[in-house]
């Protein structure tokens, strides 16, 4: 039933109708569609407590060489001592801000922007729509066709700065193989910690939808390009769980952040292994 | 194996109607089309509602049931507790013609909209030469029965009357990402796209893939990688810059 090989017929097109069926409910569901929105409202909600309250805190970001992912790269004079990526403060002493609210546009631009926190924030906050065939509660809906949210555009720009985070948190998790003495060839739970923070993030970038494009999507002839073909199938297979990566890679952040803070409280103190 | 089952079935048209109470058999193995056919058989005779191929692939049974968009066709007895009542309604976003029957004339419109392939001007039809890989994206689009359970789901429309002049709907936005990917389409679609297909409405909430039969990843594959290709020809000062440096577009290669 392939509608391409219908020709502009000779009637015009027809008017649209407003004539539909009169319905009153406003859905008919009959399943709990409002605990997937809920939940999400729940989790984001909490994080954005989360976060906007360690990103203010200014202190227990760094401990036993351990960085908290909030907190780094730490660009200003009032980093404490040895958490700057090699001394690199290219803000010097004049951020009297929090050295986290320098940098974290980025990541949260970078998830703003993303096509499925879009799906979730549109779905659980803006109830645009709550749910599939439930009513949304508003009288206009312009979509992203204008100012903001056509900024959304915007998200692969987030991605490739996203991509020099990734790296440097990586590297955050490869100068945690140094001890409190800051003396290479150690090991601690701390170490296994950012590590795996950095891999989720990772897998949440590679699986970004506008990687997805940049490395092939975009392309029209595939067999002109085997090695960006290739790639592009195996984003494409990461791409199916972007929605997965996108919420474990956010509680990894949350949970690295907390284990930074809770080492440098004293709280608990970091297990080194060797 | 049978049972006396509860039914809600919408009656009226576009002047008014309301959900009619039903109680009737039904057997082992049955989906919902089979039951409103037996309710035509027994008790409602002038009943309307549209089916051809009771096999998923026509795409004429689409209804809403327990408020869900889904062909009737499909949907087995067996998904449901036997004392729930099963509600079925038309499809929301389009003009009811009667009882279970709507105008889908809307989506006709849309595909018209759509400018049809268009291959270089210097080749004959038989001399297309094309690689499975590069049509292979483009044959999960074609898998579409034009069932239209995506049209109508789609918030854009389904909330927002005034919206349908602007919007094609994730079936021909689907239709425009896969002439845009075609190898041998020289057409420009995506400022089309943006301009007169709407694709700007589509806030990426997935309903349209959330209730294709065809399980096609409508989102994923058609309409986000299609909002990309836009972003390159209308929002990318980079890629704009390259292919006015390498004067060709570089999304032509
Ligand atoms: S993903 Fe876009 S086209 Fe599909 S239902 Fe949602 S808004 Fe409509
Ligand atoms: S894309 Fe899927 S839901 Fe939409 S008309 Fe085609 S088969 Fe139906
Ligand atoms: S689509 Fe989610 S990060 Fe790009
Ligand atoms: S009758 Fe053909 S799809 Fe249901």
């Amino acid at each position: 039933m392939a509608t391409d090989t219908i020709a502009p017929g000779p009637e015009a097109p027809a008017p649209l109708s407003p004539a539909r069926a009169k319905i009153e409910q406003k859905t008919l569901r009959t399943d709990r569609w409002w605990l997937s929105p809920l939940l999400t409202l729940l989790v984001l909600v909490a994080f954005i407590f989360y976060a906007t309250f360690r990103a203010f805190e200014d202190a227990y970001y760094y401990a036993d060489g351990l960085i908290s992912p909030f907190y780094s790269p730490c660009l200003s004079t009032k980093c404490v001592p040895d958490s700057s990526l090699g001394g690199f403060t290219p803000f010097g002493d004049w951020a009297k801000v929090s050295p986290a609210l320098l940098i974290l546009i980025f990541p949260l631009g970078f998830r703003m922007t993303c096509y499925y926190y879009r799906k979730a924030y549109y779905r659980a906050f803006w109830q645009s729509p709550p749910a599939c065939a439930v009513a949304e509660p508003h009288g206009k809906y312009t979509g992203e066709t204008r100012f903001p949210l056509i900024l959304n555009n915007a998200h692969r720009y987030f991605f490739y700065v996203g991509l020099i985070f990734n790296v440097i948190l990586t590297w955050d998790g490869i100068l945690a193989f140094r001890n409190a003495q800051g003396e290479w060839g150690h090991m601690s739970l701390g170490t296994l910690v950012l590590l795996a923070n950095a891999t989720l993030l990772w897998l949440y970038s590679l699986s970004c939808h506008s990687c997805r494009h940049a490395i092939g999507g975009r392309l029209k002839h595939f067999s002109k390009h085997p090695l960006r073909y290739k790639s592009w199938t195996l984003v494409s297979k990461l791409n199916h769980k972007h929605m997965l990566f996108a919420w474990i890679s956010l509680f990894g952040v949350a949970l690295a952040d907390a284990y930074v803070a809770l080492v440098s409280h004293g709280t608990f103190s970091n297990p080194t292994f060797f | 194996m049978g049972y006396k089952g509860k039914f809600k079935v919408w009656r009226g048209d576009a002047s008014g109607g309301d959900l009619n109470d039903f109680e009737v058999e039904v057997n082992e193995g049955e989906v919902v089309l089979d039951v409103i056919h037996r309710l035509q058989a027994t008790q409602a005779p002038d009943m309307a509602c549209r089916w051809n191929c009771k096999a998923g692939k026509c795409g004429s049974c689409s209804a809403e049931i327990n408020g869900k968009p889904r062909l009737m066709c499909m949907t087995r007895m067996s998904t449901f507790e036997e004392g729930e009542t099963v509600t079925v309604t038309p499809l929301r976003t389009f003009p009811v013609i009667k009882d279970l029957v709507t105008d889908v004339g809307f989506n006709y419109t849309k595909a018209r909209e759509v400018k049809s392939f268009t291959p270089p001007a210097d080749l004959k039809p038989g001399e297309y030469r094309m690689q499975q890989i590069d049509v292979e994206r483009s044959q999960e689009f074609r898998k579409c029965i034009e069932c239209y359970l995506c049209q109508n789901t789609c918030h854009a429309v389904r909330d927002h009357e005034e919206n349908k002049e602007n919007f094609a709907g994730p079936r021909y936005l689907m239709r425009v990402a896969e002439l845009d990917m075609h190898p041998l389409d020289t057409a420009d679609r995506k400022k089309a796209a943006q301009e007169e297909h709407g694709l700007g409405y589509c806030n990426i909430t997935k309903c349209c893939t959330e209730v294709c039969p065809e399980h096609i990843r409508i989102t994923d594959n058609a309409l986000i990688p299609l909002k990309e290709r836009v972003v390159d020809k209308k929002y990318d000062p980079l890629v704009w810059l390259g292919s006015k440096i390498r004067r060709r577009s570089s999304t032509d290669a």
